[in-house]
């Protein structure tokens, strides 16, 4: 499948895959951050359960700390 | 469009801004020169002296409540600017309560968790809303790091998205300045849109 990963098409192995994976195989370890899917905020809770499909924009960004 | 329009346009708008350090205090600064309406400020701590070194408080204010200091600032700067103070350590059952009716809400937290919540807060009980996060402001230097993203209609991040602050790595007046000046950049340009 081909998604939009933070603006750029980015193309998978799969056909479906849990937010979960999505940072496994993108190796986005840091753990403070922001997932969302076609505009919706991803609560972390729900990184299993939500699926990214073909054509989904996906968005992630980290959060440091400093302000 | 001319100063005084602009300024009459923005007199019209509210913006919440959640924390008063470095982020807050210097974003609320440039909206008030900028003459947007009214301000809602939250934050609950004091004025230390190291906050000086980025902070947009005076030698004389150390002590006192940075929501306090920073509304007699704000009124030294531009008086016509209505500025509504909350002492209060923000939560998700508060958040809603303290913003409802601003038009845009700017992230000025410390920590990432803080930030992390506002988020999840404001995106889920404030959908349509935009909200305007700093990340990524420690250090010097690598002023071209510092940048702005769009990453919806209701979401802007600014900063370099990579810098953590850290005792080698202390928050600075630069890097932090710039990053809340992007912020209110990104507001004004928000309001400047909307009628």
């Amino acid at each position: 499948m081909k998604i939009l990963l933070n603006n750029k098409t980015e193309e998978f192995d799969k056909d479906t895959m849990s937010v979960s994976e999505m940072l496994e195989i993108k190796k986005f370890s840091f753990r403070m951050r922001i997932v969302k899917i076609n505009g919706l905020f991803i609560p972390k809770e729900k990184y299993d359960s939500a699926f990214i499909k073909d054509g989904d924009n996906v968005q992630m960004l980290y959060l440091m700390s400093g302000g | 469009m001319r100063l005084p329009d602009i300024q009459d346009h923005l007199r019209r708008y509210r913006v919440g801004i959640a924390g008063a350090g470095g982020l807050g205090s210097n974003c609320a600064a440039a909206l008030a020169r900028c003459g947007v309406g009214t301000l809602v400020i939250s934050d609950f701590d004091r004025i230390e002296e190291g906050n000086l070194s980025r902070q947009y408080y005076f030698t004389d204010q150390v002590g006192m409540m940075k929501t306090t200091a920073l509304k007699e600032n704000l009124a030294r700067i531009n008086p016509e600017v209505f500025v509504i103070i909350y002492q209060k350590k923000l939560d998700p059952e508060n958040i809603p309560v303290i913003f409802s009716g601003c038009d845009v809400i700017v992230e000025a937290f410390d920590k990432a968790e803080m930030k992390e919540m506002l988020i999840e807060t404001v995106q889920t009980l404030m959908p349509g809303i935009p909200l305007v996060v700093g990340s990524g402001l420690a250090g010097w230097g690598m002023s071209n790091e510092i940048r702005c993203r769009k990453v919806d209609d209701t979401f802007y991040v600014c900063g370099d998205e990579s810098s953590e602050t850290t005792d080698e790595m202390p928050p600075m007046a630069p890097r932090v300045g710039m990053v809340a000046s992007m912020q209110a950049n990104v507001v004004i340009e928000i309001l400047m849109e909307m009628n």
